[in-house]
């Protein structure tokens, strides 16, 4: 379990997150949502420990951040940031270094490795793209192979900032469902999601970020119904039910 | 898509089997001694191996052959791989595929601090690979905190590093105008040029390119991660700030050591690791490798154009590969440009 305890981080001494407390359980999905400049970003970089908090304190099962060596840390914490290079390379070998936390001194990869990351490369469904160059893949296609790079890191926690953006509805779902499919195999999935509808569709809790403050942590329909969404992004959410499942759509207030 | 972009940006190395690899290392080795053998055999003056062998040691063609042609062509197989693998560093730690050690200002660095150690102390010469790598480590860390600080697009960081360059290359000048005999053949040394040197003045870069080019391929994965992107890596648990500056030491290392004895060449850095990527990929543990062999074969191959074309004239190899070097800058930045990948 993820246990933030009463975090603050500000950028050039403007408060950013302010006094954030939230608990992260294993085998859930959750999508940290808010409008723009809530610090969901903030929080995720903070999560993930790339930035270091001002005041407060995390811990990782029971263990305090602070006291993890970056690989250990690596070994038990993945995370894909929203931007990054494109490199030459083939999808293999992009998902061959989800690894790295694991290799030895020598970096080679060991049977063990490339068994991972030929399961990864299944899981993910990016097993046709393997030896595709990652430059060559539409948007859908490399986040798939990302997403296959995080499997192959083998770690019980998974961090995503925006996984769905720039991506086509149907890569959005494919996106979705891989994720919702790694938290039912029992780790945990955290995302900054800006699409409401799909983090209300999908995920099993929404951290909803206000100003820089955690305005909630819960199951999707308490806040859709509670009303709270509707005050914090100023829209009226309205609840659908298709095929036995409900779903939101969205009215400006 | 043009073969320029689908050559230099969109080839993975796992789209091209083993023995194409192995093929393409066997040919470029054989290019490569090829070249190194051209270039012992063909000089400005018409000295043949026959000669040499059949006139005896106290020969003067067996002395062209030992004290000029031989270091000569171990300076461009040096500089050469030490340039080309220096600059496909750089371009892994500024994740710019434009920046190598002579456009952002690295050999400049180098350059002004050899040219101050002369002025200073003309005898120090043993000295002048420390003194041109301290001079380009300054100016690859220069550059790397302004890419840290302000967050620049990489075409930024490459305008960036030509300005410091300018700055840079201003400084030698000066420190030449006010200290006139302080470098001898300084011309040369401004355009880069290796006519002239001699084994004894070779042999301390030599163990510093040496073991710079071993440890470059040794970290070659943790450039790989680096090239990720500073994020990624670090969620891969790499210490990606205690990386960066190992791996712009060891380009510091490379290139301040061409520097020492070659001047300031141009363009190896940037010709040889596109042309390589293009062969082998993205992947550091092969492109290392083929960057020292390929720049080390560009480099021999050059100086063997700038001692012939105009014989018994030389030309410094440096006005080759800029000759060279120039028009594949532009064209990379055309290419970039229009594709979009880069900035």
């Amino acid at each position: 379990m993820i246990e933030v305890k009463d975090v603050s981080f500000s950028y050039d001494k403007e408060p950013v997150l302010k006094n954030v407390s939230l608990a992260l359980a294993p085998g859930k999905f959750y999508a940290v949502v808010g409008s723009n400049g809530s610090g969901k970003t903030t929080l995720i970089r903070l999560l993930s420990r790339l930035s270091l908090p001002d005041s407060g304190q995390l811990f990782l099962d029971g263990k305090s951040y602070a006291e993890f060596e970056r690989r250990d840390f690596a070994r038990q914490l993945a995370m894909l940031p929203q931007s990054r290079p494109v490199p030459a390379i083939s999808v293999r070998e992009l998902v061959s270094h989800g690894r790295f936390p694991h290799l030895p001194m020598s970096r080679k990869l060991l049977a063990e490795d490339r068994r991972v990351v030929e399961r990864a490369l299944l899981e993910a469904g990016a097993e046709s793209l393997a030896r595709r160059s990652v430059k060559e893949l539409s948007g859908g296609e490399r986040q798939r192979a990302y997403l296959a790079m995080l499997l192959a890191q083998d770690t019980p926690y998974v961090l995503l900032d925006e996984p769905t953006t720039y991506l086509d509805v149907s890569a959005q779902f494919t996106v979705m469902d891989m994720l919702q499919k790694m938290s039912r195999s029992g780790k945990c999935v955290a995302a900054v999601l800006h699409d409401l509808s799909l983090a209300l569709q999908y995920c099993d809790e929404l951290i909803l970020m206000e100003k820089g403050e955690l305005r909630a942590a819960a199951p999707p329909k308490a806040l859709a119904d509670g009303g709270l969404l509707d005050r914090v992004f100023h829209i009226r959410c309205v609840p659908l039910e298709y095929e036995g499942k409900t779903e939101y759509v969205f009215h400006k207030k | 898509m043009n073969i320029w972009q689908r050559s230099y940006t969109r080839k993975s190395s796992d789209e091209y089997g083993r023995g194409e690899i192995i093929r393409f290392f066997a040919g470029l080795s054989l290019l490569f001694l090829l070249s190194l053998v051209l270039a012992v055999l063909f000089g400005s003056t018409s000295t043949g191996i026959r000669e040499a062998l059949t006139e005896g040691k106290g020969s003067a063609a067996y002395r062209i052959f030992l004290y000029v042609r031989l270091p000569r062509a171990f300076a461009a197989v040096l500089a050469g791989s030490a340039l080309a693998v220096s600059g496909a560093i750089i371009q892994a730690v500024l994740n710019n595929a434009m920046a190598a050690p002579n456009i952002i200002g690295v050999n400049s660095g180098a350059g002004l601090a050899v040219t101050l150690l002369v002025a200073v102390n003309p005898a120090a010469v043993s000295y002048l690979p420390y003194a041109a790598f301290f001079g380009a480590l300054a100016a690859c860390l220069c550059i790397y905190a302004i890419a840290a600080r302000t967050g620049a697009s990489r075409m930024t960081i490459t305008l960036v590093g030509i300005t410091i360059s300018s700055i840079l290359t201003a400084g030698i000048n000066t420190v030449k105008t006010v200290f006139p005999d302080s470098l001898y053949n300084s011309n040369a040394f401004l355009v880069g040029g290796i006519s002239g040197v001699s084994m004894a003045r070779l042999s301390p870069a030599c163990w510093l390119i040496g073991l710079g080019l071993v440890c470059a391929w040794l970290v070659a994965k943790d450039t790989d991660v680096l090239n990720l992107g500073e994020e990624t890596a670090g969620s891969l648990g790499m210490n990606v700030k205690a990386t960066r500056f190992l791996l712009l030491l060891l380009a510091s290392v490379l290139a301040g050591s061409a520097v020492s004895f070659a001047g300031l060449l141009g363009f190896v850095g940037l010709l040889a690791p596109h042309i390589c990527r293009r062969f082998v990929g993205g992947t550091h543990r092969r492109l290392i490798p083929a960057c020292a062999l390929g720049g080390a074969t560009l480099v021999l191959l050059c100086d063997l154009a700038a001692r012939l074309l105009f014989a018994p004239y030389e030309l410094p190899v440096g006005i080759i590969l800029s000759l060279v070097g120039g028009p594949f800058f532009l064209m990379l930045i055309l290419v970039q440009r229009k594709s979009r990948l880069y900035d």
